[in-house]
């Protein structure tokens, strides 16, 4: 599908998640499971906090080396027997990989789950080219049958509930028995199972992401829970790599130190099950794997953000933690956000890629708790970065002329009521959720001058407005 | 026109304030590659051989696998085979032609063994790891001629086999032992590192085994 970015009706979509009963009980998931498995893993490795320091210094000794470990990188590959592909913008990516796939005469494609393939709209690429992008990841397989874009980065359909999911899959798997049983969350795995691995063994070209590509050695990797990405691109003819110029470290070493934080802070597992190490081709004498190894180096902006106040962006190892613990995502999901990065990195970083002018309303998406830079594993400023965006969005006058000061701001709200409604209401169940746990703060970001002397009461979940209003619900029907 | 990668190259260039010749960059990039610090090495996965092992176990088994020891490489067979009648598996085996393996008296239980790449269609599959890593129940697996990459993946249930002088505290060490073998900068084509079976989470969150890689990961740590 085409990604045609929504971002600029952010206030809309956000009302209309915050009313979608499916999504809201979907998100659910979300609130409970993410941030408890997390803080179980860092608590178990006393080095946790020292190793996000660490991972912290390797990306920023990358990013300020970039264009050398690149051309060391390069060179590693090309030793390995590996192909590099710079380019520049997302149409050139594009071309790049359906020049390789049109070339091995592709028919089906599989794909590994890439946040990259998704920024530069492949799959509709490919499909206008008549070949057929199979998604393999399970998230990403479910949001492919529903034409949608994934909601969250490492949990593409996190939004959905298991029956939409089995609708889905009933629409769609036609030839299976129509009164199988799908109520389950384990027999629509068994399903997918069975129909993708048909779709493994025919596919001509597997195309997978990177979350690293290693400098020393010309190696790229991927991390995945599934062992899709390792199907995708060992069994076909070719493999391609997607990657954003960032993904680059300098050795294996340095690897080691960041995979220690990153599935810790993704899903709270030590290590996600399966990290993969490529390097090259298939060499003579081995049993399988494929025959050409092609990587395709993407900037598509990042270049222009190193030196820039949004070059700590490019730190971001994509873990999803921000978004974890973000009350606002919690609120609206990841499509509210209307592009392929939800969250607070993708407030941050979608005005980068797709301009400030569509994206503008992102940055506000925040109730500036800071929780997202609190676990964000390579320390991202998150909240900083989001108050640049409206600093400049503030300078480019791109605002209306009434928010344009403090009182005005104010003045805006009171005479949109809903708006304030919605703002308020998304900062209370965000503060009502991190303080459910003890049902007091003993810091609260931007009231020090309250809570350095005394405890915040945590609200209820629900602002005054809300309450009086289901109040009054309550009293009528009665 | 300037190509994709010089034009890029000259950007980051650009937005970095730099020229790309300057030695002290230069340096500091070579350094770091030649000498690839360690940085932070958990304590964790820093003991003595024996107990090394014993946290090896618990990781992995704490990642969803199931881990056995057997005294001698000659009680794999026997080990593999009760596994799988225990859990009510067909007799069936395909494993690479890794000496080790190879070495091993399969002829001695009633396994049908087929040996070479998965084409997909095998149930049972048997690896030889070339590392455990203690600090995650974590095991490596390297590509070469003799180990096909599609048996770690293809299987339903993956049987892999450890020395316990293999298993290792860290990571780090994992690349110690593959640049000694080799060469420095130099990789096997494809390294695996396995923590537990293949699982998936995205339908409402709930964890289930099995998703496309293998449904169960058995684990053999072989003690002499
Ligand atoms: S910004 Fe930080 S927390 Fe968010 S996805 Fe990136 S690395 Fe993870």
């Amino acid at each position: 599908m085409t990604l045609v970015a929504t971002s600029p009706k952010f206030k809309e979509n956000a009302a209309r998640a915050l009313a979608d009963a499916q999504l809201q009980k979907a998100l659910g998931n979300v609130r409970v499971g993410f941030i408890e498995k997390r803080l179980k893993a860092a608590e178990r490795l006393p080095e946790f906090e020292a190793l996000r320091d660490s991972a912290r210094d390797i990306k920023n000794h990358t990013l300020a080396h970039l264009d050398l470990y690149l051309e060391r990188y390069e060179k590693a590959v090309t030793a390995a027997g590996g192909h590099v592909h710079f380019a520049r913008t997302a149409e050139e990516a594009r071309d790049v990989i359906a020049a390789i796939c049109t070339r091995l005469q592709a028919k089906t494609v599989t794909k590994g789950k890439s946040m990259i393939a998704e920024e530069i709209g492949l799959n509709a690429h490919l499909e206008a080219l008549g070949m057929e992008p199979v998604e393999t990841d399970l998230g990403e397989y479910i949001i492919q049958l529903r034409n949608e874009p994934p909601s969250h980065i490492i949990a593409p359909a996190v939004h959905l509930t298991k029956e939409q999911v089995a609708e889905d899959f009933r629409r769609v798997h036609t030839g299976l028995d129509k009164s199988r049983d799908l109520s389950e969350p384990v027999t629509l795995l068994g399903e997918a199972r069975q129909v993708l691995r048909r779709r493994f063994l025919e596919a001509d070209v597997g195309i997978t992401g990177a979350n690293f590509l290693v400098a020393e050695t010309g190696t790229s990797i991927i991390v995945t829970n599934e062992g899709n990405g390792d199907l995708t691109q060992t069994l076909p003819k070719a493999h391609i790599v997607l990657a954003s110029l960032e993904k680059l470290v300098p050795t294996l070493e340095d690897v080691s130190q960041i995979l220690r934080v990153l599935a810790r802070s993704a899903t709270g597992q030590d290590m996600s099950v399966y990290t993969t190490f490529s390097t090259g081709p298939r060499r003579p004498g081995d049993p399988d794997g494929p025959g050409e190894y092609h990587v395709v180096l993407i900037d598509n902006g990042r270049s222009a953000m190193l030196g820039t106040s949004f070059q700590d962006m490019l730190r971001c190892i994509r873990c999803g933690a921000c978004m974890n613990h973000c009350p606002v995502y919690h609120a609206v999901g990841g499509h509210a956000y209307g592009w392929v990065y939800p969250g607070p990195m993708g407030a941050v970083l979608t005005p980068t890629l797709i301009g400030v002018d569509k994206a503008g309303h992102l940055p506000n998406a925040s109730t500036f708790c800071g929780r997202c830079e609190s676990v964000c594993p390579v320390r991202i400023p998150l909240p900083k970065m989001m108050r640049h965006w409206r600093e400049r969005e503030f300078e480019r006058h791109l605002t209306p002329a009434t928010v344009r000061s403090g009182m005005a701001f104010w003045g805006y709200f009171a005479r949109h009521p809903r708006l304030y409604g919605l703002a308020t209401s998304l900062a209370m169940h965000g503060l009502a959720l991190m303080g459910r746990a003890k049902g007091r703060f003993r810091w609260l970001p931007g009231a020090s001058g309250w809570t350095k002397h005394r405890d915040f009461p945590a609200p209820q979940g629900a602002t005054f407005q809300e309450r009086w209003r289901k109040e009054r619900r309550t009293r009528r029907a009665s | 026109m300037t190509s994709a990668r010089d034009e890029i190259l000259a950007n980051i260039r650009r937005s970095l304030g730099v020229t790309g010749r300057e030695a002290p960059r230069i340096a500091a990039v070579d350094e770091r590659i030649e000498r690839a610090p360690r940085g932070v090495v958990p304590k964790r996965g820093q003991l003595p051989p024996e107990e090394r092992v014993t946290l090896f176990k618990a990781m992995a088994e704490a990642a969803q696998a199931t881990v056995e020891a057997v005294p001698s490489a000659a009680d794999v067979p026997a080990a593999v085979a009760a596994y799988l009648r225990r859990h009510n598996l067909p007799a069936t085996l395909r494993r690479g032609a890794d000496a080790r393996l190879a070495a091993m008296p399969w002829g001695e239980t009633a396994l049908e063994i087929s040996v070479g790449p998965s084409d997909g269609h095998d149930l049972n599959g048997v690896s030889h790891a070339f590392a455990g890593v203690a600090e995650s129940g974590t095991l490596v697996l390297v590509s070469c001629e003799d180990n096909p990459t599609t048996l770690n993946f293809l299987p339903d249930n993956h049987i892999v086999v450890v020395s316990a002088k293999d298993v290792i505290g860290d990571y780090e060490e994992v690349w110690s032992r593959v640049r000694f073998k080799e060469g420095k900068g130099l990789m096997p084509r494809t390294v695996n590192m396995i923590t537990g079976p293949s699982r998936s989470g995205d339908i409402e969150q709930v964890l289930l085994l099995g998703a496309h890689g293998p449904r169960r990961l058995h684990i053999v740590v072989v003690d002499e």
